[in-house]
């Protein structure tokens, strides 16, 4: 294995190379309107068939009502979640069964996969440029609660929307600490194996509600839709 | 005598279905590209970047993969490296035997192609399970991708209902795309959730925070990496790139010219294994660097330009020969233009050569390209190599095809000559059957127009100066 190693490695280092110009990133900026910002996110979800609801902090009794309406019959989440409390607290008494998903998999594999409809996750922002979530599953919310029901639910802070996905790395410094898994969810899951024609709901969530909250909430968030000073 | 590559070509182009499928198929994807880049001055400075980001990775290739290495290590992955096919199937063999695997989930690859892993992993007592819908389709009906995006674009609805009800017979039969689709889902379910062992290719390996970045649209990509306890990863050595910030502009560059999408529906990036304190995702993830002759096309300055490839299919899509012929009449495991200049370097020149003569050099697929790979000059190199090699093998030219060059010369050396033949040629045009060897075999002779060229710009006033 070593023997490999070293001589695929002796021979690159063989290889005649001039040097090359650091390349410039990024090219893509646009100095979008906080409010244009949230609305090419919501466009381009739901242009891949996302449910995208605006909402206010009554959020978690909408959910249940819109959950209770397609016949979900219970939501997993993570308690310890930065939304877990509020999701409990909201909660209405005659909404679909609340489901606290904090145990190794090892111990809810079989629920998870065949008696979960809905899971709820929190996430780290959104990029308006392509309408993706940006999620990074951790401890309290991990990688399958949002891939493996059939109903993904998200709540997104209208301020953590920013206009591209190098914008948010940049300003977040993702390369100093990359978590384990990250990533942008961009619509339900979906094939265009067959006939290159658009089918959903293949081995993702079939369903994917995001929730935008605050919206018109004039706070002095660090992701304005300024134009970005990036060259 | 025919060669292989031309008799698979012809079979390939008497299948009208298939021809059929895929044309449509490309034309779709032709009208997509086009409209997710509305902006074409955006679009040439995106390739310019794509081109730069590639560029640097190549020419810092051994001390990025250190880098990965290292990085990936500090993360909690373990990195192999392999020399060729072999190896590379061995290792993986290694890691699921250890684990007492006896099936793994796979996620799409073409490296996984590449090295025969299904076959070697069959022949191993261990069941390979395509994940993706096309390359479950592929693997039911006992084919190979014909579209290294799309791999079972030569197929049509019908084709898939008919091979699902023949593998699912306790299914209903359904020939609509979401049934199809469904019923994938449900045969995949149990797989998903009782499965070990999960195998996966990688779109862009990040030196600097040691992450592999994985693009996919059905979730079967995330379900094969974070499921099972085991994820292997295998790719080439030439996909990784320097920063994380890197990822950003080639990723718009990837699936915009794969599919005209702005984004796949995920987009997973994986910086290593589950920590202790996390509840899920594989215990251990393991990386494989292979070679397989990737270090050789480095070694050329020119020939290198091969490796900026990031695999999205836009140079087939847009090829008249691949239209026509489709994946499987390439007969290798990447196909179109960027397969005819891969294959003849991966597999040799003697192997694979007549591949690089699979091209009009209309010049699409460079057009295309969304790292700028020059693939009509470098199908002259490999067909200027290989014609060097023959010679070299055979000598000189034969006495005919000598005698046919020198007069071609002496014809065109001077004005007068030429127009002197051409004339002739002209005149005698009635009397001319025309047969030119493979060319009228199929087609009609080309007819000799009643006046040259020439004659014809004289008259519209052009001057001969």
């Amino acid at each position: 294995m070593t023997d490999a190693r070293d001589s695929i490695l002796a021979r690159l280092r063989a290889a005649r190379v001039d040097s090359r110009p650091e390349p410039s990133v990024p090219v893509r900026r646009f100095s979008w309107s906080r409010r244009e910002t949230v609305e090419r996110f919501r466009i381009g979800l739901e242009s891949v068939r996302a449910q995208v609801h605006r909402v206010d902090d009554d959020w978690p009794r909408m959910l249940a009502t819109r959950l209770r309406e397609s016949k979900v019959k219970n939501l997993r989440y993570g308690p310890d979640g930065p939304l877990g409390e509020e999701l409990r607290a909201g909660w209405p008494t005659d909404g679909p069964e609340l489901i606290a998903h904090d145990q190794p998999i090892e111990a809810c594999r079989e629920a998870l996969f065949t008696n979960t409809d809905a899971g709820f996750t929190s996430c780290l922002g959104g990029i308006a440029e392509t309408g993706s979530l940006v999620l990074w599953p951790s401890r309290a919310e991990p990688r399958l609660l949002s891939l493996v029901p059939p109903v993904h639910v998200v709540l997104i802070e209208a301020d953590r929307i920013v206009p591209t996905l190098h914008a948010m790395m940049s300003e977040q410094r993702w390369s100093e600490s990359m978590p384990t898994n990250a990533l942008l969810i961009s619509g339900p899951s979906k094939s265009a194996d067959i006939e290159q024609t658009l089918a959903y709901g293949v081995h993702g969530p079939e369903k994917l509600i995001v929730l935008i909250r605050g919206e018109d909430r004039p706070t002095g968030d660090r992701f304005a839709g300024q134009p970005e000073a990036i060259d | 005598m025919r060669s292989e590559f031309r008799l698979r070509a012809e079979r390939s182009l008497a299948s009208q279905r298939a021809r059929g499928n895929i044309r449509r198929a490309m034309d779709g994807l032709i009208l997509k590209r086009r409209a997710a880049f509305p902006d074409l001055d955006e679009l040439e400075r995106l390739r310019d970047q794509g081109q730069a980001i590639r560029d640097q990775a190549l020419a810092n290739l051994p001390e990025l993969l250190e880098r990965l290495e290292r990085r990936c290590a500090t993360n909690g992955m373990h990195v192999h490296w392999a020399e060729d096919a072999a190896e590379a199937n061995r290792l993986i063999l290694d890691i699921i035997r250890r684990h007492g695997g006896h099936a793994v989930l796979k996620g799409k690859s073409m490296v996984s192609e590449e090295i025969g892993l299904n076959a070697f992993l069959a022949g191993h007592d261990i069941e390979p399970i395509e994940t993706d819908l096309g390359e479950l389709i592929i693997q039911l009906a006992r084919e190979h991708p014909s579209h290294i995006v799309a791999p079972a674009v030569h197929k049509d609805r019908r084709e898939v209902a008919e091979l699902f009800a023949r593998h699912f017979p306790e299914e209903p039969y359904g020939e609509d795309i979401e049934h199809l689709t469904a019923l994938a889902r449900r045969m995949m379910r149990e797989r998903f959730r009782a499965t070990r062992i999960g195998l996966s290719g990688v779109n862009f390996a990040v030196a600097e925070t040691g992450t592999l970045c994985l693009v996919e649209n059905e979730g079967n990509g995330r379900l094969s990496t974070t499921a099972p306890d085991v994820h292997i990863a295998i790719t080439g050595i030439e996909k990784v790139i320097a920063r994380l910030e890197d990822l950003a502009p080639l990723l718009t560059l990837l699936t915009r010219s794969a599919t005209g999408q702005p984004i796949t529906t995920y987009v997973n990036l994986i910086s290593g294994p589950r920590k202790p304190n996390e509840l899920d995702g594989p215990h251990e993830v393991h990386l494989i660097l292979l070679d397989n002759g990737r270090s050789r096309i480095h070694a050329d300055p020119e020939l290198r330009a091969t490796l900026r490839c990031i695999r999205c299919g836009a140079c087939m899509n847009h090829c008249p020969v691949y239209h026509r012929i489709g994946g499987h009449g390439y007969g290798t495991v990447y196909p179109g233009p960027i397969g005819a200049i891969l294959e003849p370097q991966l597999q040799g020149l003697e192997r694979q050569g007549e591949l690089a003569q699979a091209s009009t050099l209309c010049g699409a697929c460079g057009e295309v390209c969304p790292v700028r790979i020059p693939i009509p000059d470098l199908l002259n190199r490999l067909r200027f190599e290989q014609a060097q090699g023959r010679a070299l093998r055979h000598g000189r030219r034969s006495g005919r095809e000598r005698f046919l060059w020198r007069l071609w010369s002496l014809i065109h050396a001077s004005p007068a000559s030429y127009r002197r033949i051409s004339g002739f040629v002209t005149r005698l045009r009635i009397l001319a059957r025309i047969r030119l060897g493979p060319w009228t075999r199929t087609r009609a002779a080309p007819r000799i127009a009643a006046r040259s060229l020439h004659v014809l710009a004289q008259r519209e006033g052009f001057r001969d100066d």
